[in-house]
C-alpha cells in the first residue's frame, strides 16, 4: 500500500466526480428530495378519505352522527346517497374509499340494542384505509348513540386512551427521518461504489491500470474513500433539514450519530465493492444493487415493524446492515440511547464489513481472466 | 533477483516457448515460440482474432497462459509479473486513459501511479507534452482530443516511467496516415534510446517498418523473420497481369492450380502463385480464355507474404473437407 498512489487515486476520483454534474447533484439532491417526499407526502395518518353517506333514517340522531364524523376530517362526505346500489358503484369505481350507512330502523336499533345501529363500509383493498376506518368506529359516539346516558360522565371514561410515547403528536417525520438516513446512504453508497468500480472495467481503464504497479487494494480503497466523505455530507444534509423543517429531535449525542453513520457507510461501501466483483457492466451492477435495496428497506424495520415479521424474515433482516443501522439511529436520535446500550448493533455492522470485504478482496484479481 | 541487463546487445527481451491460451474450446494462441531482441521493433502481423492481443496480454501478465513458458526482461511470467510491471509500458487497443480528466491530469495520475515525486513528475510531464506536441492541449479533456492526439497522449502515458519494454496493441487503428507516420517516428526515437517495442498491427506499411515480424494466424505463428527475409523466402512468386479486362482475367484464373491469391490493383491483377503456376502457364491460360494480357514477374511485397502465410491453412482445411 503506497500512500502517494492511494492519494492520487482519491484525487483522480474527486476530479472525475467534479465533472460528473449529475452524480454531483445527486449527492445533495437525493437526500433533500427523499426527505421532503417522506416527510410531507408519505403520511400514514389518514385525512380526508373520500366517502359517501347513505342515510335511510333521516332522523335528528342520524344527522348528528354524520356531522360528528364529518368533523373528524377523517372522512370527507362527498356524496349523499339514496339507494344502496349507488354505493356499490362508487366503491367499485374507486370514487370513494369508505361509506357510512345508517339503516331505516336506526332509531329502533338504538333503543332495542338488538343489532348494530350503523355500518361503515370500507374499501378493503387498502390496508391503511381499513385501519383508519376501524379507528373511526371506535370513536366515542356514546353521547349521540345513547341519549339517555349522555349526562353520565363515566360512560366516556371507559374509552381506551392511546398514549403515544416518543411521538405524541403522531408526526410521521419523527419516525421516518432517522431511518431515512439509512435509506439514502444505502442507495447512494452501494450504488455509487459498485458503479464507480465497474465503470473503470467497462471503459477499459482497468486494462491500462493492471499493467502498472497499482495494487487492487490501493485501487479499491482509493476509489471508495471519497464516498465516505460524500456519505457524511449526505448524513449532515438529512440531519439539518430534518431538524430545521420537521423538528426531528436528536436526543443522543451527535458524536454517536456520526459514528454509527460512518460505520454504516463503510459497511455499505463494502457491499458495493462486493457487487462490483459480480458485475461486468454498470447496468448489471445497478441491477444487483437494486436487488439488495428491497430487502434492506422492507425488512430493516424502516417500513414495517420488525416484530410483526415472520421468523425467517427476521433472521434475514439480522444479516442486513440497514437493520442494525435503523436500530442504532432510532435509538440514538429518538430515545437518547448511547453506545453503551447499542454496541452490539455497531459490532454487527463491523462483522458484516469484515466478512463482505474479505470475500470481495478474495474475488479481486489483478488480471483480465 | 533478476539478472542485471545493460539493455544493449543481442540479449533477448522476450522469450516464449510453446505459449498456449485456451478460452473454453477455443484455442486463441496455439504453441507459439517467440524471441524478441532488445532495442528493436518487433511486429505482430495478423488478421483480427489471430491471437495478437491475447499474446501481448499474456506477455505482460494480464492473462494467465494455459501452458508454456514466458520470460520477459529476465522475469518469469506470470510468477514475477508484478516486478515486470514497473519496467513495461502497455498501450491498449482502445483508449484506456480517463476521458473525463484533462491531458495534464491523466499524466499526473500516471506519474503518481509510478511513484514519481511532485517535482520529478512535473519535469517529466512537461518533457512529454513537448515531445508529443500536446503542450497546447494541457488543459483539454481527453474526451475532446482527436484520434491522433489521444494516441499520442496514450503513448506519453505508457512511456512516462521510461520502460525498457513497450507493448503496443494495434496503436494506430483509429488514426489518420499522417499521424501514423509521426507515431512511428516517435517509436524509432524510443528504440534509439534503448527501448524494446512489441507492436501489433494489421497495416502492411507498418509491418514493413519493423526490425522483425511475426505473422499470426488462428493463434499460430506462421512466419517469423525480418520483412526482407520473409519476402525473400516467399515460397511462390508474385506476378503482375496487365490487361484491358482485369476482371475477366481474374475470373479465368479462379481455381487455376498453383494460384494462391489474386487481387486487383487498379488496372493490374496481382497474382500470387507457387511452383505449379509459372508465368508462361498463366499467360497460356489467359490466351486460351481469349483474354489479351501481359504477364510479368514482380518483386514480392509483404502483403504477398502475409497472404501466402495466412491463406494456406484455410485452403488445406477446405481441401480436407472436400475430400472427406
Amino acid at each position: 500500500m503506497n500512500l502517494r498512489r492511494l492519494l492520487s487515486i482519491v484525487v483522480k476520483e474527486l476530479r472525475q466526480l467534479r465533472r460528473d454534474r449529475l452524480t454531483f447533484a445527486m449527492i445533495v439532491g437525493i437526500p433533500t428530495m427523499q426527505l421532503l417526499l417522506f416527510g410531507y407526502a408519505i403520511n400514514l395518518d389518514i385525512r380526508n378519505l373520500d366517502a359517501a353517506v347513505l342515510d335511510q333514517a333521516h332522523s335528528a340522531h342520524s344527522r348528528e352522527i354524520i356531522t360528528a364524523l364529518g368533523e373528524t376530517h377523517v372522512m370527507n362526505f362527498k356524496y349523499r346517497l339514496d339507494a344502496p346500489q349507488q354505493l356499490d358503484d362508487l366503491l367499485r369505481a374507486g370514487r370513494i374509499s369508505a361509506a357510512l350507512v345508517i339503516p331505516p330502523d336506526f332509531e329502533r336499533r338504538l333503543t332495542v340494542h338488538d343489532r348494530v345501529p350503523m355500518q361503515i363500509i370500507v374499501d378493503g383493498s387498502d390496508q391503511v384505509t381499513q385501519q383508519a376506518a376501524r379507528q373511526l368506529a371506535a370513536m366515542p359516539l356514546a353521547g349521540v348513540l345513547d341519549p339517555g346516558g349522555a349526562a353520565n360522565p363515566n360512560q366516556t371514561a371507559g374509552n381506551v386512551e392511546i398514549v403515544n410515547f416518543y411521538n405524541p403528536e403522531r408526526l410521521a417525520p419523527v419516525n421516518t427521518v432517522p431511518g431515512l438516513i439509512g435509506v439514502i446512504l444505502t442507495m447512494t453508497m452501494v450504488l455509487f461504489t459498485a458503479m464507480a468500480i465497474v465503470r473503470e472495467r467497462e471503459r477499459g481503464n482497468l486494462e491500462f491500470l493492471i499493467a502498472t504497479p497499482v495494487s487492487p487494494g490501493e485501487l479499491t480503497i482509493g476509489k471508495v474513500l471519497p464516498f465516505v466523505g460524500i456519505g457524511l455530507i449526505q448524513t449532515t444534509v438529512v440531519l439539518l433539514l430534518g431538524t430545521l423543517i420537521f423538528h426531528v429531535p436528536i436526543r443522543g449525542t451527535l458524536l454517536d450519530v456520526y459514528l454509527s453513520a460512518l460505520v454504516f457507510i463503510i459497511a455499505s461501501l463494502s457491499l458495493g465493492v462486493f457487487i462490483s466483483t459480480l458485475a461486468q457492466t454498470q447496468f448489471q451492477s445497478m441491477q444487483i444493487a437494486f436487488f439488495t435495496f428491497l430487502p434492506q428497506i422492507l425488512l430493516s424495520g424502516f417500513m414495517f415493524p420488525f416484530a410483526g415479521m415472520p421468523r425467517a424474515a427476521q433472521w434475514l433482516a439480522e444479516i442486513l446492515p440497514m437493520t442494525h443501522f435503523i436500530r442504532l439511529i432510532r435509538g440514538i436520535m429518538l430515545r437518547g440511547a448511547g453506545m453503551r446500550d447499542l454496541w452490539p448493533e455497531l459490532a454487527a455492522l463491523g462483522a458484516f464489513t469484515v466478512v463482505v470485504l474479505s470475500v470481495a478482496i478474495a474475488r479481486t484479481r489483478k488480471r483480465l481472466d | 533477483m533478476p539478472p542485471a541487463h545493460n539493455g544493449a546487445g543481442g540479449e533477448l527481451a522476450i522469450r516464449a516457448r510453446a505459449l498456449t491460451k485456451r478460452f473454453g474450446d477455443v484455442v486463441a494462441v496455439d504453441n507459439v515460440d517467440l524471441n524478441v531482441a532488445r532495442a528493436q521493433v518487433y511486429g505482430f502481423l495478423g488478421p483480427n482474432g489471430s491471437g495478437k492481443s491475447t499474446t501481448i496480454r499474456m506477455l505482460c501478465g494480464l492473462l494467465l497462459p494455459t501452458s508454456g513458458d514466458i520470460e520477459v526482461l529476465g522475469y518469469r511470467i506470470p510468477e514475477q509479473a508484478e516486478l515486470l510491471k514497473r519496467r513495461i509500458g502497455y498501450m491498449t487497443q482502445k483508449f484506456s486513459l480517463y476521458d473525463d480528466l484533462t491531458v495534464y491530469e491523466n499524466l499526473d495520475f500516471v506519474s503518481a501511479v509510478h511513484e514519481f515525486d511532485r517535482p520529478r513528475a512535473r519535469r517529466r510531464i512537461d518533457e512529454l507534452l513537448d515531445r508529443y506536441w500536446l503542450g497546447d492541449m494541457r488543459k483539454r479533456l481527453a474526451a475532446t482530443l482527436s484520434g491522433g492526439q489521444k494516441q499520442r497522449l496514450a503513448l506519453a502515458a505508457s512511456v512516462l516511467h521510461e520502460p525498457d519494454l513497450l507493448l503496443l496493441d494495434e496503436p494506430t487503428s483509429a488514426v489518420d496516415p499522417q499521424s501514423r507516420r509521426e507515431f512511428w517516428d516517435s517509436l524509432f526515437d524510443l528504440v534509439d534510446a534503448g527501448t524494446t517495442i512489441l507492436v501489433s498491427t494489421h497495416y502492411m506499411d507498418e509491418a514493413e517498418r519493423c526490425h522483425r515480424l511475426a505473422i499470426l494466424d488462428h493463434g499460430r505463428l506462421v512466419a517469423d523473420g525480418s520483412p526482407q527475409e520473409l519476402m525473400a523466402q516467399l515460397p511462390g512468386k508474385a506476378l503482375l497481369v496487365e490487361s484491358g479486362s482485369v476482371r475477366q482475367a481474374q475470373a479465368a484464373l479462379e481455381g487455376f492450380p498453383g494460384v494462391i491469391a489474386m487481387a486487383q490493383i487498379g488496372a493490374h491483377l496481382r497474382v500470387l502463385a507457387d511452383g505449379g503456376a509459372t508465368r508462361e502457364r498463366i499467360a497460356a491460360k489467359l490466351h486460351e480464355a481469349g483474354i489479351e494480357a501481359q504477364v510479368a514477374e514482380t518483386a514480392p511485397n509483404l502483403e504477398d507474404v502475409f497472404v501466402a502465410a495466412t491463406r494456406r491453412p484455410e485452403r488445406d482445411a477446405a481441401a480436407k473437407a472436400a475430400r472427406a
